[in-house]
């Protein structure tokens, strides 16, 4: 079971929560966007080993979304931030990880 | 009880406990385990093994037992595969052994065992290969009865299970003498402390030496320690309690048997055993090691054991092992049970070590007390059939190998010691790393990836002095981190323990003959049947990885996970190889420690609590009415209401014809509900919707579809505008949730600068659909205040009001292609319109319909519904809704994808109806339609989504998507279920007043 | 003419059984109907909050996972940090929301009636806590939740507002209609272990 730090509610049990896969994926000005641009933004992700940006919301809490970077290897969760905001550094040797 | 001692141990000898094993009746004492009790009457025994069908007897004296597996109990409570050695004794106790018909004594499959060289590892990879069809017919079912250890119970199972969720600073697990020193340390600290322990009561090891701990016999420093920590308010100990899962960030979970000693003694009220889901701070793993085994010929012979077992048989339970012993060890620290034993009254017939030239500080009062001790020597043989008889004992010669000095040994036991390995499983289990120590042949705690601490005997440090001070120290360090006290250990209680002494690895003793000849086996898994000449057997044929060695060879995969055999396997496989233990790695323990009841880890979670059942305010009525439910998503939902004698049939052609005919009513109550207020709501919708919202005048009502990014139908829907920055929502009952999560995620994440807010009021609003010719004359009687004619009330518009007395909103909407009102009020005066409506329709004949009528109704007159005309890949153009695709807006969700090459594809599935050519014929949901009969395999050219015997129409109706299907009406295709093919006609998807002429009645 | 009917609890069905549960240290009664508002409005909109607060008599709580009570005699719990729930006494139900939206006008907010979603039961007792356990993973010993405590979380598989509105402990339940039957339910099972002998 994680422990997700809900920046609202504080930690909470994943079971909380609602995954929303990888963070900073905007969505593309459609008419500027072709279709293989457009099919990379729907469907290509990148999972990476180690650190991963990612969504989640507290979805039996605030139902605030929020973004994570968390280490898919040790499921440690190294940052907490907010939507829009851009993703941290997550300490020396893991950031550029992916 | 023959072997049990006049004195001494730490069981109740007032209470006098009767019990039945294998059929024979036994008596033990309170404090008794099975096995405890069983060796007290000099039955060693238990069960046969898994392949072979060697007898088999008890091992250890604790959680690693990998061969004493009983069935405990008969009937509904029957549980297999229980430990003997943690089985506590109660009156009344019956238990068999596993593998054993018609008993352990006389078993009818031990002819397996002559046949053993037909069984190597990996034999049923070789052997069951051909036919393929004699898998399931014939091999697999004949292994299953063989093979698989015991017998899971039948009946539904009477006892009950809950759930218990705790926090803590400190987590402590094992109550022996280093987790007991930590939590003390962080007890008086102040921490929040937990201790776990697996037996009846604290002490651990304890509890099977002689040794003193502050001057006071270890068992009774560890109940004063014990009374201490119940004085701690912070502090909670769960005894009978096994820590198996060490999950992420701290997460635990144990399981307490909280009246499995009692028998049917148990409290009625109290469950039966409790799943403690555990968050700690700080975890301090205090689990101590397991005795190895050391692996010689025919080792698995009952009789033989571990040491430090049998010194716990005489030490804690004041049971002897047999009546002549023989101990087999390379190291000095098992001396001591020997000593025990002499010390106790029983007899040894001979120390055999291993090593050259031991030192061990016993080994002289042992010799004068009589006892011969053979150095550099093995056991080459034991002899007997159901127990050891004797021994052959051999000098080793040079290179190893057994010399032609060679004894033959009288002894009912043998006591073998191969050293001690760290109980590391649940810091293994913490993703923590593993250290090999290439001098005591053991793996230890090495770099940890949790805030856990190890300590004690499961770091490495074997000796009483030494878990007492590290587990104080951990202790305290564990609660500094946690915020409590400086790191102060407090004072070390002092003992009188020797250290461990030396120990030289020793994995693999020669036999009489080599390895893997003749007849004798070198087990290295009791539980799982595999021996030395297996694992040389694996290398030989190729295997390197010590992950495919287990899996080909079976070693450790049984349910003790190897807690015995896997350092011993992986030695004999390092050495078969030629590397190190490190080069070959080690396997990965994996939650549970021990095996977990499916009982306990459902909880309370069953039967009517296993899934919240979601009930409308209407719930009851329609229960008394009898109504059959359905479940569509957790709601139950009326699905039709027989009258006596009906069939679902009939009763679902009654409520159709109700509904065409007079006046239908249905609890609409589950469908979502969507407050949206702001001054950007209009622009969101428009986003969020395929057809324009915020063209949508106040007080009417649109349908819409929702579409994801890549074009695919989710979900449809009325919107109603209530104000100009005001609207209401209503979604499919399943995905209400999912839409409202829909709308936030974009609010929040895509689009943050609308100034928009969503409430859902799905359960602030009863909802009932009121539909039918005489729809209007119904309401009317109740909302007199209320214009209900087309004009004042067109179709697609809403008005509030008062209904039956109620403040009331209604919609006319319709969903059955009659004139129908939705009207909503206040969820608790829901029941109260519903009985309104009943009863002022009764002369109209008003009848409740369920989804099944309304599913129907709707189909007749060709309305989708997601998640059965759609699934994920269908676009509102498959759909033939061209209409409701919005040509002006520049952008919506959706949008962009229709233009991508797939969604153009001429050859999508598109939605038609379908007519079987026999009008009696109703097609299964999801039967493929094939263009013409033949043998398969055919091109399937598309599937039924909606099939039903309509009412209205006299005949079978379906909905159908088809490949390229709008360009092929009037075609005739095949349906294929499995009775065979059936001939029908491509139709439009509408098959019922297809000008609408009936909707405003 | 609406007031004059009485509500009907989603939980009539199990009225039976909870005037009959007897547990030892602990109690559980469903608690009278109330109204509820369920308010939306930008945090960081001084304005409104002050607007919103004046009316309520005590303002909002910003505090997330908290509770407050007010001169008016309205607990005011926080879902999140643009939401509350504002409850009160039920003959208010009209009134209060009238007033609040008069003078939240003009500011973006969203004010929407909730009276009629949620049944709420007091858990009340020495053993309260131990009920909450079994079914609550969340941390609710003294040390992390007190008196004024308010969350949203799961208990057994319900989503609740859990908010401790008294030092016994009493814990005030919260919990949509659909699954108030479960829920009563599943915590009368909690406490049949209490059950007297």
């Amino acid at each position: 079971m994680l422990w997700i730090d809900c920046p609202w509610c504080g930690p909470r049990p994943e079971t909380e929560f609602r995954y929303g896969g990888e963070a900073h994926i905007a969505r593309p000005e459609p008419a500027a966007t072709d279709d293989a641009a457009w099919a990379d933004y729907l469907f290509m992700r990148t999972n990476p080993k180690g650190v991963h940006a990612e969504r989640w919301m507290h979805r039996e809490g605030c139902r605030r979304w929020f973004n994570a970077l968390r280490d898919t290897v040790s499921n440690d969760v190294v940052a907490i931030y907010p939507m829009g905001a851009p993703r941290p550094d997550a300490s020396g040797d893991e950031a550029g990880d992916d | 009880m023959r072997f049990r001692l006049k004195e001494g141990g730490r069981i109740d000898r007032t209470q006098r406990l009767r019990f039945t094993f294998n059929g024979q009746s036994y008596e033990g004492f309170a404090g008794d385990t099975l096995a405890s009790a069983l060796i007290a009457n000099g039955t060693h025994l238990t069960s046969r093994s898994f392949k072979y069908h060697r007898p088999r007897g008890i091992l250890t004296a604790g959680a690693e037992e990998p061969s004493a597996l009983v069935q405990l109990g008969e009937g509904a409570r029957t549980e297999p595969n229980l430990r003997a050695t943690q089985v506590e004794l109660y009156d009344g106790l019956t238990a068999t052994g596993v593998n054993a018909w018609p008993s352990a004594n006389c078993d009818f499959a031990a002819w397996t065992g002559r046949f053993a060289p037909l069984f190597p590892a990996g034999f049923y990879y070789k052997t069951f290969l051909w036919p393929a069809s004699f898998w399931k017919s014939l091999y697999e079912p004949v292994i299953r009865r063989m093979a698989g250890l015991g017998r899971a119970p039948e009946a539904p199972d009477p006892d009950s299970y809950d759930k218990m969720n705790v926090h803590c600073d400190v987590l402590v697990v094992g109550g022996g003498p280093a987790g007991i020193a930590a939590a003390l340390a962080a007890g008086e600290a102040g921490a929040r402390v937990l201790l776990v322990d697996e037996q009846a009561a604290l002490g651990g090891a304890l509890l099977g030496l002689r040794h003193h701990v502050d001057g006071a016999d270890g068992a009774a420093w560890a109940e004063a320690a014990a009374n201490r920590l119940a004085t701690m308010p912070e502090v909670r100990v769960l005894t009978r309690t096994t820590l198996f899962g060490y999950y992420d960030h701290n997460s635990l979970s144990a399981l307490e048997r909280r009246t499995d000693h009692l028998g049917p003694r148990a409290p009625a009220g109290t469950g039966r055993q409790r799943l403690w889901h555990i968050k700690a701070g700080r975890v301090v793993l205090a689990t101590g090691a397991h005795e190895r085994p050391l692996v010689f010929a025919d080792n698995d012979r009952p009789g033989v054991m571990l040491a430090s077992a049998a010194q716990r048989y005489v030490n804690h339970y004041a049971a002897l092992p047999g009546e002549r012993a023989v101990l087999f060890t390379n190291n000095d620290a098992a001396y001591e049970a020997a000593h025990d034993i002499v010390e106790a009254g029983g007899t040894v017939g001979a120390v055999v070590d291993c090593r050259p030239e031991p030192a061990a500080p016993l080994a002289p009062a042992l010799k004068q007390a009589g006892v011969p001790l053979h150095i550099g020597s093995v056991i080459a043989a034991t002899h007997g059939t159901k127990r050891v008889r004797s021994v052959t004992v051999a000098k080793l010669g040079e290179g190893g190998g057994p010399s032609s000095e060679q004894y033959r040994i009288y002894c009912d036991s043998v006591l073998a010691s191969g050293g001690w390995n760290p109980a590391v499983h649940l810091f293994s289990q913490s993703a923590g790393k593993l250290a090999f120590e290439e001098a005591r042949g053991i793996f230890l705690p090495g770099q940890a990836t949790q805030a856990v601490e190890v300590t004690g005997a499961a770091n490495g440090s074997f000796g009483l002095a030494g878990c007492l001070a590290e587990g104080a120290a951990a202790g305290a360090r564990a609660a500094q981190a946690a915020g409590f006290g400086d790191g102060t250990a407090p004072p070390i209680p002092s003992s009188d323990a020797p250290e461990p002494g030396a120990i030289t690895p020793y994995w693999l003793a020669p036999g009489q003959k080599p390895v893997g000849h003749g007849k004798a086996k070198h087990m290295v898994d009791h539980q799982d049947d595999v021996t030395a000449a297996d694992i040389r057997l694996a290398a030989r044929e190729g295997f390197r990885s010590v992950e495919h060695v287990k899996r080909y060879t079976t070693v450790g995969m049984g349910t003790d996970q190897g807690k015995t055999a896997n350092v011993n396997g992986l030695a004999i496989l390092a050495d078969a190889l030629g590397k190190t233990v490190p080069e070959v790695g080690f396997t990965t323990y994996r939650p549970p420690y021990t095996p977990v009841t499916f009982g306990a880890l459902a909880g309370r979670d069953t039967g009517p609590l296993m899934d919240p059942l979601r009930r409308t305010a209407m719930h009851e009525w329609h229960e008394a009415e009898g109504a059959v439910f359905e479940p569509v998503g957790q709601w139950h939902r009326p699905w039709w209401y027989p009258k006596p004698g009906e069939d679902n049939h009939a009763a679902v052609a009654r409520e159709c014809r109700a509904v065409r005919d007079a006046v239908g009513i249905l609890d609409a109550s589950t469908l979502g509900k969507i407050d949206i207020k702001g001054p950007d709501a209009a622009t969101l919708l428009d986003m969020i919707y395929t057809n324009a919202f915020s063209t949508l005048k106040v007080g009417r009502v649109r349908y819409g579809l929702m579409c994801g990014d890549d074009g695919m139908v989710f979900d449809d829907g009325t919107t109603a505008r209530l104000g100009e920055n005001h609207y209401l929502m209503t979604t499919t009952t399943g995905n209400a949730a999912h839409v409202l999560e829909w709308l936030e995620e974009w609010l929040q994440t895509e689009w943050p600068e609308l100034k928009v807010y969503c409430t859902s009021v799905t359960e602030q609003w009863a909802t009932v659909a009121l539909a039918g010719p005489k729809a209007r004359d119904v309401l009317a009687a109740l909302a007199p205040d209320m214009a209900l004619d087309t004009d004042s009330f067109p179709f697609m518009s809403v008005k509030e009001g008062t209904v039956a007395g109620v403040d009331a909103r209604v919609f006319r909407i319709s969903f059955t292609g009659e004139l129908s009102f939705e009207i909503n009020v206040p969820w608790h005066h829901g029941r109260h319109l519903w009985e309104a409506l009943m009863e002022a329709g009764a002369a109209h004949g008003i009848a409740p319909y369920g989804t099944e009528a309304m599913h129907v109704l709707r189909a007749e007159r060709g309305f989708i519904i997601v998640g059965q005309e759609t699934d994920g890949t269908t676009t509102p153009h498959d759909l033939g809704m061209d209409w409701i695709v919005s040509k002006k807006k520049p952008d919506f969700l959706g949008k962009r994808a229709w233009s991508r090459e797939d969604t153009r594809r001429d050859d999508r599935k598109q939605l038609v109806g379908i007519l079987t050519d026999d009008p009696g014929t109703v097609l299964p949901e999801g039967t493929q339609l094939v263009d013409r009969p033949g043998r398969p395999p055919l091109p399937m050219i598309g599937h039924v989504t909606s099939s039903y015997a309509s009412p209205a129409l006299g005949r079978s109706i379906a909905l159908a998507l088809v490949k390229g299907g709008r360009g092929r009406k009037g075609e005739t295709v095949h349906a294929a279920p499995e009775s065979g093919f059936v001939p029908c006609k491509i139709t439009e998807p509408v098959f019922y007043d297809s000008e609408g002429a009936k909707r405003d009645g | 003419m609406a007031e004059a009917l009485a509500p009907r609890s989603p939980l009539a069905a199990l009225a039976d059984a909870l005037a009959a549960v007897q547990a030892e240290g602990v109690t559980l009664a469903e608690q009278p109907a109330r109204a509820r508002l369920n308010l939306r409005l930008d945090p960081k909109d001084a304005e409104a909050l002050t607007a919103a607060g004046a009316v309520l008599g005590g303002s909002l709580p910003r505090t997330p996972n908290t509770a407050a009570t007010t001169v008016n005699g309205k607990t005011i719990l926080w879902l999140g940090p643009d939401e509350w729930l504002v409850t009160g006494p039920a003959a208010e139900d009209a009134a209060l929301e009238e007033t609040l939206r008069g003078r939240l006008e003009g500011r973006h907010h969203a004010l929407t009636d909730v009276s009629a979603m949620y049944a709420t039961l007091a858990l009340s007792g020495p053993r309260a806590r131990e009920v909450l356990m079994k079914g609550c993973r969340l941390d609710l010993h003294p040390r992390a939740f007190a008196p004024g405590a308010c969350v949203q979380t799961a208990l057994a598989r319900a989503n609740v507002i859990l908010h401790q509105a008294g030092d016994v402990p009493t814990y005030e339940i919260t919990v949509r209609n659909s699954f108030a039957h479960y829920l009563g339910t599943w915590l009368l099972d909690a406490m049949a272990e209490y059950r007297p002998a």
